[in-house]
């Protein structure tokens, strides 16, 4: 085990598929990168002639494009609109059900089953994101049931990064580009195939299902070449040095008001965001009103009535529902959870219909001395 | 799979007694269904519960009972104010609700032993605090001098009216104003934070105050209990947001740092500080 971990297979396409075909084999439903509506999103996969070879992706402030490559690669991309999250915190599920009996009622919680999850191309940013999460659902005082159960069965495939967008910006956060633990397999992808590392145990057992050999060096270095240049190519920045108290030394700054001018309180930066994790339950109603289900679904920091008490709510402007996302996510979050809540996968600042960057907002903020 | 164990599964409880108290005021005693998850229910004083009625959702309601009691005997004092509470209102005695808990931060009672306390209370803050006082009467020696200090906005919406003089005769002083004063009102008149200005002797050293009420009222009850000299760390308060998982996942209950709910709702006034101030935090 030891020794495997350390060495770097080659696999090819026709490989790729056996993992795939080994991991469905094992019951596991195989979710992945594929095109769909003009945006690479995850989706079931089980032919590697689904995922969007050829194709990459053009993200910039308020501009996500899909745009042909010049070769065939299959991973040449970095992050669309969806993250893994609605795989394990799926936007919309029942936690408890009511049914009118002759004296009252019964209450139940439905019964925790899912399918088996295999991840294929998770990249490093969204491995990072997949450990914030843990932090939330599963490693405080209440564990979430169904969180718990798909994390405990989950099987990563994580791909390596070969180039940045230009909304990029794990480096900052210490998340990327490359991907260093919390996968099962790791591939790059190289000019005639995949290199494939080791890093569990289920890991090694999947890829002794499947055709591979001894990495040559000369196919290590293209590697870690590409790899380079993923990281050469980021060039956004945050500035995380002591990002905490400068934040909150700054909640009455004037230039909150100058975001909130810009920002649509539309949430689409908390929906695309790999780590939000806020959510709403609501009551729905049978058509008899004998039965009444809970569910939990996806809610956001920039509704409205999110913070509604009986006598209002608490954040009506949307100077202060951006500035409770931006200093939840980078700066309370530490202390909540012991890391931050922004991985510098960029994907907010591509969604964001007027494009709005955190990283500029935080420059903004932070420079100067606090007012 | 485990269910039992399922944070957001709500238990049936009978409603055994309603009580109407001040004006859209009520203390219902509720018992949980399953005599087992009954007897072995306990709560401390500050904690609250989720109070569930199908097809209307939940409402976070601190306990107002004494901690003595167990889930055959849950006190929860309700204000009809909002969608939940409303649909509280109509319920009836032997009709059915449920109950998740309990949830949230307790009051530090056991860092008061041989201490004196002042307890500030506004409004219907006098509910999560009225098991305190059941503490501090069931063992007077075990603490220091003990003095409520209460504020209601008239003589009619003082809560608990009628057990006020057996907190007196149990030692307690008790120290009553209101907003607006009435002909037949002879105490004082005023906000409560004027009264702790007002305490005759108070030995900060062993003094802790548990504050609760409105978010303003418990702002100036801090500052006035810093002005007599109170340590950040022996002032208390408790807070009230929207809450809906009540155990820090939903996320709506965020203050700051804090998720009132579990890190809250009673808070030490120096973890409180930093974003009370803060408009629309």
């Amino acid at each position: 085990m030891a020794d495997d971990t350390e060495k770097l297979w080659w696999i090819d396409r026709e490989g790729l598929q056996k993992l795939i075909d080994y991991l469905a084999k094992q019951g596991h439903d195989i979710v992945g990168p594929r095109i769909d509506q003009g945006a690479i999103v995850y989706d079931s996969i089980r032919r590697v002639d689904e995922l969007p070879r050829g194709w990459t992706d053009d993200s910039q402030p308020g501009v996500y494009r899909l745009q042909p490559r010049s070769d065939q690669e299959h991973f040449g991309f970095n992050v669309g609109p969806h993250s893994w999250k609605k795989y394990l915190f799926p936007p919309l599920t029942e936690v408890m059900r009511s049914r009118r009996t002759s004296d009252g009622w019964t209450m139940q919680a439905p019964d925790v089953e899912s399918p088996r999850y295999a991840f294929l191309g998770v990249r490093a940013c969204e491995l990072a994101a997949i450990a914030v999460q843990d932090q939330v659902f599963v490693n405080g005082q209440t564990q979430d049931p169904l969180y718990q159960l798909r994390r405990s069965q989950l099987f990563i495939i994580a791909v390596n990064c070969t180039q940045a967008a230009a909304t990029c910006f794990c480096t900052s956060m210490g998340t990327g580009p490359e991907c260093e633990k919390g996968f099962d397999l790791a591939l790059t992808e190289i000019e005639n195939g995949f290199l494939l590392a080791i890093g569990s145990e289920a890991g090694r057992k999947a890829a002794d299902a499947i055709p591979k050999r001894i990495a040559l060096s000369d196919e290590s270095q293209s590697g870690q070449q590409r790899r380079h240049r993923a990281r050469e190519q980021i060039t956004r920045k945050l500035d995380t040095d002591g990002i905490r108290d400068r934040l909150l030394a700054r909640l009455d700054h004037p230039h909150w008001d100058d975001v909130a001018s810009r920002c649509l309180s539309c949430a689409n930066c908390t929906l695309v965001c790999p780590t939000c994790f806020c959510h709403s339950v609501d009551e729905v109603h049978h058509l008899t009103d004998d039965e009444i289900v809970r569910n939990r679904r996806w809610d956001s920091c920039f509704n409205v009535d999110f913070s509604h008490v009986a006598g209002g709510s608490v954040r009506d402007t949307t100077r202060a529902r951006y500035r409770q996302w931006l200093t939840h996510k980078l700066a309370t979050w530490i202390d909540q959870f012991g890391t931050s809540g922004c991985v510098g996968c960029g994907r907010c600042i591509a969604w964001c219909p007027v494009g709005i960057d955190l990283t500029q907002e935080v420059a903004t903020l932070c420079g100067g001395n606090a007012p | 799979m485990n269910t039992a164990a399922n944070p957001w599964l709500s238990h049936t409880a009978v409603i055994e007694e309603i009580r109407p108290e001040i004006e859209s005021v009520a203390t219902l005693i509720l018992r949980l269904e399953d005599s087992n998850l009954a007897g072995s229910y306990r709560f401390s004083p500050g904690q609250f519960n989720m109070l569930y009625v199908p097809g209307c959702g939940e409402v976070a309601i601190s306990m107002s009972g004494p901690a003595t009691d167990n889930g055959h005997r849950i006190t929860h004092t309700i204000r009809t104010v909002g969608r939940v509470t409303q649909a509280i209102e109509q319920l009836g005695v032997g009709e059915m609700i449920g109950v998740r808990g309990p949830m949230g931060t307790p009051w530090p009672i056991e860092s008061l032993h041989d201490r004196d306390v002042v307890l500030v209370s506004g409004g219907l803050g006098m509910a999560p605090l009225r098991p305190v006082i059941y503490a501090l009467m069931e063992e007077p020696k075990r603490f220091g001098r003990r003095t409520l200090l209460y504020g209601a906005r008239s003589p009619d919406l003082i809560l608990y009216a009628d057990e006020i003089d057996s907190w007196r005769e149990s030692g307690i002083d008790v120290h009553i104003t209101v907003d607006r004063a009435t002909d037949d009102w002879h105490g004082h008149v005023g906000t409560v934070h004027l009264l702790i200005d007002r305490l005759a002797s108070i030995d900060p050293s062993r003094t802790a105050m548990f504050a609760c009420g409105p978010e303003i009222m418990m702002h100036f009850s801090a500052k006035s209990g810093l002005a007599r000299g109170l340590a950040r760390e022996s002032i208390w308060l408790s807070m009230e947001r929207n809450m809906q998982c009540a155990f820090g996942m939903c996320g709506h209950c965020q203050w700051g740092s804090h998720f009132v709910c579990r890190t809250g709702p009673v808070l030490r006034y120096d973890t409180a500080e930093p974003f009370l101030t803060v408009r629309d935090l």
